[in-house]
C-alpha cells in the first residue's frame, strides 16, 4: 500500500497544473486559437478561390503543404518508435519523459493528415478515397496505413493512461469538478491496481509497444513511397524508406527534447526531468544525425557522381539556388547535435536544446528540398513564360496554415496537459519502487558477504514487489 | 432518369461495342444500327424500319438500333472504342513551330490562352547538337504512371490505348501529376469563364474542365467517334502529326496515309525517353533532312518566343 500513497503524494505534486488556470494560460491559448482561426480563415479562402491563391503550379504541384504533411508525420513517427522502444527496452530512465513522447505521437498524428487534404483540389470528394479505391495506388496504402497507425497509437497511449485516470479517480485532493471526476472514472474502467489487472496491463503495453514501432516503420515507408514509386530524378530512390524512417526518428526526437525543456521550465520539473533525460535523448539525437547525414551523403553523391543529365539539373539547382538551405538542413542541421553531444563539455541542458531546434528545422528544410527542386527540374524542361509557374515561393495564405498547424500542435498540447498530468504518475513511481528494490537488493547481496543473517528481509521485501 | 432516357443509356452502351467506322447513319434521330450480337433475354422481336443513306427503307430489329450521339457518359467513356489501338506519329522533320496545332486544340478543348495540352518545346540534347521543335501530347502511355497511381480511378487505359482522365470522379490530388514524367498532366488551378461550356461533361471531350481538377490531351475520341482526325492533326499546316490505329497498321496526317510500321521503319520512329518504360502511344520521326530552318519557328509575338530562352541555341543566337 506504501506504493499507492506515494503515487498519491506524486499526484498532488501536478494537481495544481490541472485544477488552476493562470491569465499567462488564457492568453496563450487565445493566442494559439488566434492563429488557428486565421488558418480556417485562409482555407476558407483556399477553397472559394482555389488553389491558385497558392503558390504552387502544374510544375510544382505540391508545396509547403505536403513538406508539413512529411514533417508531422515524421514527428509522430518518432514519437511512436522512441516511447515504444524505450518501453520495450526497459530504459530506466524512460519514466518521466514517456508521456511527452507518447502525446507528441497523437498529436502530430492528428495534424499531419490535414495538410494532405490541403493539396486536395476538391475537398468536397474526399469520400471517393473509400468509395473508389484502388489498392494500386500509394495513397491508398497511405490511408490504410495512417488510419492503422492512427488506431493502434490511440490504443498505445490510452494504456498508458488508464492507471493515471484511475489515481485520479480516487485522489481525495483533487479539486475538479465533478464531471471531470466522472470522465476519470469512466476512463478508468474500473482499474483497482490489483496484481492481475497490474499485469494483464503490462503486457498489453508490451505487446503494444512492439506493434507501434514496427506499424510506425512501415507507415513511413509508405508515405516515402509515395515519393521514390514515381521516376522523378530527386524521389526515384531506393533508399527513400529507411531515410524517411531515419529522418523522422531525427526530428521527432527533436521534438521531444523542445518539448521537454518547455515542460520543465513551466512546470518546474526539474525533480523530474534532469539532465540525465536531456543527454539520453540527446544521445538519440546524434546517432541518428549521424545515420541521417550517412544517408543524405550517399544519396546525393551517387547522383553527383554518376551525374546522368537530370540528376545533374537537380543538384545544380541545390548548390546554386538553394545553396545556403542546403548547407543549413544538411550540414549545420547534423553537424551542430553530432559537435553539441559529441563533446562532453558542451553538453548542457540549454546547449542541447538549442541543437534540438536548428535540427527540427533543418529537418523541415531537407524536407523542403526534397520536395520542391525535384518539381522544378522535370523531365520535359519547363518552357513557359509566367515566372510562378517556373519557379515555387510559398504565399502568405500557405504560411499561415503552415503557422496554424504548428498553433495547433502547441493548443491540443496545453489542453492534453490540463487533462493528465505530463509526467505519468503510476510509471514514475513503479520506477522509483525498482530502483529503490535494486538498491535493497544489492544491499542484500553485501550483507550476504559480509555473513549477516537478512532471511527475513528478503521475505518482506518479495512479498511487497509482488504487488 | 425516365425510361426512355435509360433505354437510351443503354444503347449508347451497346454502340461502343461498334466500330467507330462501321455502321449508317440514319434518318432524323441520329441513329445507327449495327451489327452486334444482341443480348437474347432483351429481344423483343419488334421491327423498325428505317431509311438507309442509299435511299432504301430496311427494317431493324430495335434492340440492334443504336443512338448514335455525341454525348458519352463517364461511365461509357471508360470502354474504349473496339478493335483499336490508337497511335500519333510526330515528324520533327517538318515541324516549325507554326503553334495552329496548339491553337486549334486550345479552341477544341476551350483551354486559356496559357493553358496546352499540345505544348511544343524547342528541344536541343546538347549544346553541339541540332536544335529541333518538337510537339508534345499526352503520350497516352501503354503502361502510364499515372492511371497506377491515381487513388480513386479518376484516370484510366481504355483498351484503344487512349488515358483519358473523369473530373466528375477526380479528388484533385495531383499524384498523377507528379507521377507523368512527360508534364503532359495540368491542373485547373481556378474557376475561370473557360470552364463555363453550356454542354455536358464527358471525359472523351474534356469540356468543360472543372476547378480543382486535372485535365489533358484526350487524343479526342469525339472526333474518332465521327471519323474525323483529332483537331492538332487536321490544324497542322505542315501535316506533321500523322494519327491512325495501329492494329490496322495505317496512320494519316490528311494529306497521306501511310503503314504505320513502314514509316516507323523507314524513318527510324523512336518513342520521347523510351527508356523510362512507359510505353508511349506517340512515336516520332528524328528530324533529318528538315523542310525548315529551326529559325522559321521565332516567327510569334515575344511572349511565345521568350519561353524558349534559355535553350544554348537561343541563348548563343541573342549573343550574337
Amino acid at each position: 500500500m506504501e506504493i499507492t500513497k506515494r503515487k498519491q503524494e506524486m499526484l498532488k505534486e501536478f494537481l495544481p497544473h490541472l485544477e488552476k488556470t493562470s491569465f499567462v494560460w488564457y492568453a496563450w491559448v487565445t493566442f494559439l486559437l488566434a492563429a488557428i482561426f486565421f488558418a480556417i480563415y485562409c482555407l476558407i479562402l483556399q477553397i472559394l478561390k482555389g488553389h491558385i491563391i497558392t503558390g504552387m503550379r502544374d510544375n510544382v504541384v505540391w508545396g509547403v503543404y505536403i513538406v508539413n504533411f512529411i514533417f508531422f508525420m515524421g514527428i509522430s513517427y518518432a514519437g511512436a518508435l522512441v516511447s515504444g522502444s524505450m518501453h520495450l527496452f526497459k530504459t530506466t530512465w524512460r519514466g518521466p519523459i514517456l508521456r511527452i513522447a507518447e502525446l507528441t505521437t497523437i498529436i502530430a498524428l492528428f495534424i499531419g493528415p490535414l495538410y494532405i487534404l490541403l493539396c486536395i483540389g476538391r475537398l468536397d470528394r474526399l469520400p471517393f478515397l473509400f468509395m473508389y479505391p484502388r489498392i494500386q495506388s500509394p495513397i491508398t496504402w497511405d490511408v490504410i496505413a495512417i488510419t492503422t497507425d492512427l488506431f493502434g497509437c490511440l490504443i498505445y497511449l490510452y494504456l498508458s493512461f488508464i492507471r493515471d485516470f484511475a489515481l485520479m479517480r480516487d485522489s481525495k485532493d483533487i479539486k475538479l469538478p465533478k464531471w471531470r471526476i466522472n470522465i476519470y472514472k469512466a476512463l478508468a474502467l474500473g482499474y483497482q491496481d490489483t496484481p492481475t489487472q497490474r499485469k494483464r496491463i503490462k503486457n498489453v503495453t508490451n505487446i503494444m509497444s512492439a506493434m507501434i514501432i514496427a506499424i510506425a516503420i512501415i507507415v513511413y515507408s509508405v508515405l516515402a513511397w509515395i515519393f521514390s514509386v514515381t521516376l522523378q530524378p530527386g524521389w526515384h530512390s531506393t533508399i527513400f524508406g529507411p531515410y524517411f524512417v531515419i529522418a523522422a526518428v531525427f526530428s521527432g526526437a527533436g521534438v521531444i527534447i523542445i518539448l521537454m525543456r518547455v515542460f520543465r521550465s513551466i512546470y518546474h520539473l526539474e525533480k523530474y526531468i534532469t539532465k540525465q533525460h536531456f543527454v539520453g535523448v540527446g544521445m538519440i539525437l546524434m546517432i541518428l544525425s549521424m545515420f541521417f547525414a550517412y544517408f543524405t551523403f550517399s544519396e546525393y553523391l551517387t547522383k553527383w557522381y554518376g551525374s546522368k543529365k537530370l540528376d545533374d539539373n537537380l543538384i545544380q539547382i541545390l548548390f546554386t539556388q538553394y545553396f545556403w538551405q542546403f548547407v543549413f538542413s544538411n550540414y549545420v542541421g547534423t553537424l551542430l547535435p553530432i559537435v553539441i553531444m559529441g563533446i562532453p563539455k558542451f553538453r548542457t541542458i540549454n546547449t542541447i536544446t538549442f541543437a534540438a531546434i536548428v535540427a527540427v528545422l533543418a529537418l523541415w528544410m531537407n524536407r523542403y528540398l526534397i520536395v520542391v527542386p525535384t518539381l522544378e527540374t522535370p523531365y520535359m524542361p519547363i518552357q513557359d513564360t509566367r515566372p510562378e509557374w517556373i519557379l515555387y515561393s510559398a504565399t502568405w495564405i500557405e504560411w499561415s496554415l503552415t503557422f496554424g498547424g504548428i498553433a495547433m500542435f502547441c493548443f491540443l498540447f496545453t489542453l492534453a496537459a490540463k487533462i493528465v498530468p505530463i509526467i505519468p504518475v503510476s510509471e514514475v513511481a513503479d520506477a522509483e519502487l525498482e530502483m529503490s528494490h535494486a538498491l535493497a537488493h544489492d544491499q542484500e547481496n553485501l550483507n550476504a558477504l559480509l555473513g549477516k543473517s537478512t532471511k527475513k528481509h528478503v521475505i518482506l521485501k518479495k512479498e511487497d514487489h509482488d504487488l | 432518369m425516365d425510361e426512355s432516357q435509360n433505354d437510351k443509356k443503354n444503347n449508347r452502351r451497346k454502340f461502343l461495342r461498334v466500330s467507330f467506322l462501321t455502321g449508317l447513319s440514319v434518318v432524323a434521330a441520329k441513329t445507327v444500327f449495327a451489327d452486334i450480337p444482341v443480348d437474347p433475354e432483351n429481344e423483343t422481336g419488334e421491327m423498325i424500319t428505317l431509311l438507309s443513306p442509299d435511299g432504301k427503307l430496311v427494317k431493324v430489329a430495335k434492340e440492334k438500333i443504336n443512338y448514335m450521339e455525341k454525348y458519352i457518359s463517364p461511365e461509357a467513356s471508360r470502354q474504349g472504342i473496339p478493335h483499336r489501338k490508337f497511335v500519333m506519329v510526330i515528324d520533327l522533320a517538318k515541324c516549325k513551330n507554326a503553334r495552329v496545332c496548339v491553337e486549334k486544340c486550345q479552341k477544341a478543348h476551350h483551354l486559356p490562352p496559357q493553358q496546352e495540352f499540345m505544348k511544343i518545346y524547342l528541344m536541343q540534347e546538347s549544346e553541339e547538337s541540332a536544335p529541333y521543335w518538337m510537339p508534345k501530347p499526352c503520350f497516352h502511355c501503354d503502361k502510364p504512371l499515372c492511371v497506377s497511381v491515381c487513388p480513386v480511378g479518376a484516370t484510366y487505359k481504355r483498351t484503344d490505348g487512349i488515358v483519358l482522365i473523369d473530373n466528375e470522379r477526380c479528388i484533385g490530388c495531383k499524384f498523377c501529376m507528379t507521377g507523368c514524367p512527360y508534364s503532359a498532366r495540368q491542373f485547373n488551378w481556378a474557376d475561370s469563364p473557360y470552364l463555363h461550356v453550356d454542354q455536358p461533361y464527358s471525359p472523351e471531350t474534356s469540356v468543360p474542365g472543372k476547378e480543382g481538377t486535372v485535365s489533358k490531351c484526350d487524343f479526342c475520341p469525339d472526333m474518332i467517334r465521327d471519323g474525323k482526325m483529332p483537331h492538332c492533326v487536321t490544324g497542322c499546316p505542315m501535316g506533321v502529326i500523322y494519327f491512325g490505329d495501329q492494329l490496322e497498321d495505317i496512320v494519316t496526317n490528311g494529306d497521306e496515309t501511310i503503314r504505320f510500321s513502314e514509316l516507323i521503319a523507314s524513318r527510324s520512329g523512336y518513342r520521347h525517353l523510351e527508356d523510362l518504360g512507359t510505353k508511349p502511344s506517340v512515336y516520332y520521326l528524328p528530324p533529318v533532312n528538315r523542310q525548315f530552318p529551326v529559325d522559321r519557328g521565332f516567327d510569334h509575338p515575344d511572349e511565345i518566343n521568350q519561353r524558349y530562352k534559355d535553350v544554348p541555341y537561343v541563348k548563343k543566337m541573342h549573343k550574337d
